[in-house]
């Protein structure tokens, strides 16, 4: 059966693809993921081989973006702490002990300016945020100046200045554990930091101590390392940490779309034409 | 009592105002427009992406151990991307509401309420129509309005019925707007996806009220102007409103009866 598979549509991480699999299927041509995320794929061992792969930009960028602002909001008005006292019988609450922190002009600091990281920006514009951004290199002026973005070289001064801290990069080997104990020091005690990018961007020790002391207000994670948690994980436990379990693209609507670029790229790859999302190694 | 002259509100509404004696006796309102439509409005929208994305129900599974491993259809919610908002009530807060919602890609936007109000609606294309075509194209559908006699119990089972089975109903206006009873049934049969409400009847709902029990309803304990600084700001205003009523002064914010 190994000699008749073609094209593999990956979902989240499985199967697993290793050398072992990779040798086992001699006619494989393509391999599409169901997202935009390639960092679990060894992308030169699998381009060694002479498989092309494409990962699902269009569908994704939206709705996780939308999951940011989500998650963003969320958190500013401690939504599921004050949800969860409204729904219990037991919990009494005093009005002044539910407050939260108005996010208009409040300054949100997006580091990682892809396509996710500026949906974002365009989103938290119609906020009145004020946005600062950090990446690799510098968008374009009149990109910067549609949604009021500043550019900050060095993401110590975003840091410094952001209100809400957003994390929208690629997961690779220079923004592994990206935040740990000294970005969260440079934060605002008053801050709140959101990952909607990689567990691993983030040092979790680091973010623990850093909630339990006080060092920043809060969190906010859409992604965690591992996924799921360990069930003692002390991250689970702090009152001002949201974690949902890596609902980035889930709706129903791209949930499809997803689907439908990996099928473009796999009949593309099928035909020998050019893929629309190839992903090359680096 | 009969010295009263002045009153001073906490807030923009003026529901529970006797209005009628109130001008009878000629004592002053103050209130306070404005100063809470972005906090009432980030609520409004903060409440909308909890309901259709579904985080309470998430974040508790992930606290509870129901997260096991990613499945593709597990979890999933409703998006934003090319749906039908539909206002109920365009005045500040609702205005304010649609322009945060315009970028997350609403392709169309209608509103209902007394009259057009064609200066407000040209910002975002949006439609002027009766509340039942509102209701039936609808996606998403957010009351902003004020409570009066026109819009108690406007929510109703007609109006539940007429909505999609995928569509999602957020109200941070006031609690007597909705029929809850009405509610609580399309949220229970699947006639509606979700539900999001920062308000109630009553406030707070009993600790046994069905509504409580549905995991299709995130239900706020009516937070939506408080930030600390926006209660701080309300705060100095009524302070203000109420000096000046009993100054004989201007208010900075005075209710015309």
């Amino acid at each position: 059966i190994g000699k008749k598979v073609q094209a593999i549509y990956l979902w989240w991480h499985k199967p697993v693809i290793n050398k072992e699999l990779l040798q086992s299927l001699p006619n494989l041509k393509v391999i599409a993921n169901s997202g935009v995320g390639m960092d679990h794929l060894d992308l030169k061992l699998v381009a060694s081989f002479g498989v092309k792969m494409a990962n699902a930009p269009r569908a994704v960028s939206s709705t996780t973006a939308d999951t940011g602002m989500a998650l963003l909001l969320a958190s500013a008005r401690r939504l599921v702490e004050v949800h969860n006292i409204s729904i219990s019988p037991s919990m009494e609450y005093c009005e002044a002990d539910i407050l939260g922190v108005k996010v208009a002009g409040a300054t949100l600091g997006i580091i990682g300016m892809g396509s996710i990281g500026y949906k974002i920006a365009l989103r938290a514009k119609a906020f009145e945020m004020n946005i600062l951004y950090h990446n690799r290199t510098r968008r374009e002026v009149q990109e910067e100046q549609a949604v009021g973005a500043t550019y900050c070289k060095k993401i110590d001064n975003l840091l410094q200045q952001a209100d809400f801290v957003m994390l929208t990069v690629n997961l690779t080997p220079q923004t592994h554990k990206l935040i740990g104990k000294r970005e969260l020091e440079l934060m605002k005690p008053t801050a709140t930091l959101i990952n909607i990018s990689r567990g691993a961007v983030v040092d979790q020790e680091a973010l623990a101590a850093a909630l339990q002391a006080g060092v920043i207000r809060a969190a906010a994670l859409d992604v965690t390392s591992p996924e799921p948690l360990p069930r003692d994980h002390p991250l689970l436990k702090l009152k001002n940490v949201i974690i949902t379990p890596h609902l980035g693209i889930k709706t129903d609507k791209a949930t499809y779309m997803i689907t439908e670029e990996a099928v473009e790229n796999i009949l593309a790859a099928l035909s020998g034409l050019p893929l629309p999302s190839e992903v090359l190694p680096s | 009592g009969p010295d009263l002259k002045v009153i001073s509100t906490l807030s923009v509404a003026f529901d529970h105002l006797a209005l009628d004696e109130i001008k009878k006796r000629g004592i002053r309102v103050g209130y306070t427009p404005d100063v809470l439509t972005d906090a009432t409005a980030e609520l409004s929208v903060a409440l909308l992406l909890s309901a259709c994305r579904r985080l309470p129900e998430a974040a508790e599974q992930v606290k509870s151990g129901g997260w096991t491993t990613w499945k593709p259809l597990w979890m999933c919610g409703y998006g934003l991307s090319d749906s039908t908002v539909g206002i109920i009530g365009l005045g500040r807060i609702g205005q304010a509401v649609a322009r945060r919602l315009k970028p997350f890609g609403v392709r169309k936007f209608l509103y209902t309420g007394s009259g057009p109000k064609p200066e407000s609606a040209a910002e975002f294309g949006a439609e002027f129509v009766p509340l039942t075509r509102l209701a039936e194209e609808s996606d998403f559908v957010v009351v902003t309005c004020a409570l009066t006699p026109a819009t108690q119990g406007m929510c109703n089972k007609d109006f539940f019925g007429r909505m999609k089975k995928t569509s999602v109903f957020v109200n941070t206006s006031r609690g007597a707007v909705v029929n809850q009873e009405d509610l609580y049934n399309a949220l229970a049969n699947g006639q509606i996806a979700a539900a999001g409400l920062d308000v109630t009847t009553p406030e707070p709902l009993p600790t046994d009220h069905p509504l409580l029990s549905l995991k299709n309803c995130v239900i706020l304990p009516h937070i939506g102007s408080a930030t600390y600084a926006t209660r701080s700001t309300m705060a100095v205003l009524a302070a203000n409103n109420l000096l000046a009523g009993l100054r004989g002064e201007p208010m900075p914010h005075e209710l015309k009866l």
